[in-house]
């Protein structure tokens, strides 16, 4: 939703959010002011802004959600081992202390940015924002965003990321996604990992859990996955060709439509930074 | 516990609110949450005397409307009041729903108070 065209004002909500008039002066020298913004005001901006860093060098944002310990890093691990070595690949990775994520991605030869949040419990469009200047996006065509294992406060910061792959581990029950609906609803992709695990944890139904993401009208597929044993992998690696190549049909047609707005227009960069470079800082 | 953050970023916009007309204080803000907006109210409200701290809205009134959560049917096209974790429709039972207002954490409005306007000399 956005704040500039009115979209997130709707026929259902509209009666309760519009008040009097525009200005409602009150007697006692008061002036009531409606606003009608969103409190993320600022954060979309930031993430609209490292959307744009992405669009101009074609490269694919995925952002990673899940609880701690769904496997994440692992995930990220195996996909590298997998992945079409044509593909550049960077990731940054969002942890409350450490560097111990970012030093396992480090050892398969791709760059990784921590950001340690200290007692944030989830990143920001800003801190993503920091991290992209220190990236060169020229040479790279996939960024992994691996966010702080947390279900709840990062379903609610857009980061300017493309798509959102939300993992469900087998160990957590398949009836999260009725505990947790706005981050599975954020979801575009639901992964169950530690699927090598369904034999062993056989209470743990995937149909149960696609009902439960059916009864939060959510529609996204679900895939199943194995770091351990590879199973599901090269279903995972597909739908990324697809996101990828998606993204480059989307940004053909838009840049076509509308050659001197958007991703080609000059760079205007409106957030505040005092260093604006697209090279890799070492 | 991203409320916290949150009131901050709700304090910066308050602020400039008030700046840009130039009002003394600020006596009420009025913010709109609904079921699935990722956010407590109770937390909100926890954390707001902390953000307000030394800001033109430390005296302020936190109030949060609750806003309803409704969805509309993609097949039989009816809309119904639901819960967070059942966005069925009720008319026909179809989870192919939309949501059309259950997902806010708007800034609604906000009270000023004005200088106060000098007296007619005669």
């Amino acid at each position: 939703m956005c704040e500039t065209c009115g979209c997130n004002i709707t026929h259902g909500n509209e009666s309760l959010i519009r008040p009097g008039g525009k200005l409602a002066k009150t007697e006692s020298g008061k002036e009531a002011v409606t606003v009608l913004h969103s409190l993320l005001h600022e954060n979309d901006h930031a993430a609209q802004h490292n959307r744009d860093h992405f669009d101009r060098h074609n490269v694919l944002a995925v952002n990673l959600m899940s609880s701690p310990g769904a496997g994440k890093t692992s995930l990220l691990e195996a996909t590298i081992q997998q992945l079409d070595p044509n593909l550049r690949i960077a990731v940054i990775e969002g942890d409350l202390e450490t560097e111990n994520d970012a030093e396992r991605i480090r050892k398969h030869g791709v760059k990784a940015i921590q950001i340690t949040t200290g007692s944030a419990c989830h990143l920001d469009a800003h801190m993503i924002h920091q991290a992209v200047h220190n990236l060169d996006l020229s040479a790279l065509d996939i960024v992994f965003i691996e966010n702080v294992g947390n279900m709840v406060c990062p379903a609610s910061f857009v980061l300017g990321q493309h798509q959102n792959v939300v993992l469900l581990s087998v160990p957590e029950g398949d009836d999260k996604p009725v505990k947790y609906p706005v981050m599975f609803r954020a979801a575009d992709l639901v992964m169950i990992s530690k699927s090598d695990l369904l034999p062993i944890l056989n209470d743990f139904k995937s149909e149960k859990a696609k009902h439960y993401l059916h009864d939060i009208a959510c529609t996204a597929p679900v895939i199943e996955l194995s770091s351990k044993d590879r199973s599901g992998m090269t279903v995972w690696l597909e739908w990324l060709d697809q996101q990828i190549a998606g993204r480059k049909a989307y940004l053909q047609t838009y840049r076509k439509a509308t050659p001197l707005h958007g991703a080609l227009s000059p760079h205007l960069h409106t957030l505040n930074h005092p260093v604006h470079s697209n090279k890799a800082v070492k | 516990m991203h409320e916290l953050s949150l009131c901050q970023a709700l304090m910066q916009q308050v602020d400039n609110i008030a700046q840009e007309r130039e009002a003394e204080g600020v006596t009420k803000i009025v913010i709109g949450l609904g079921p699935l907006s990722g956010v407590e109210a109770q937390l909100l409200k926890n954390a707001f005397p902390i953000a307000s701290v030394g800001t033109v809205a430390e005296t302020a009134k936190l109030m949060i409307n609750d806003l309803p959560l409704r969805v509309k049917c993609g097949q039989c096209g009816a809309e119904s009041d639901v819960t967070p974790n059942k966005l069925l429709c009720k008319n026909c039972g179809d989870w192919r729903t939309t949501l059309i207002s259950g997902d806010e954490l708007m800034l609604m409005s906000v009270e000023l108070e004005k200088h106060k306007e000098p007296e007619a000399v005669h």
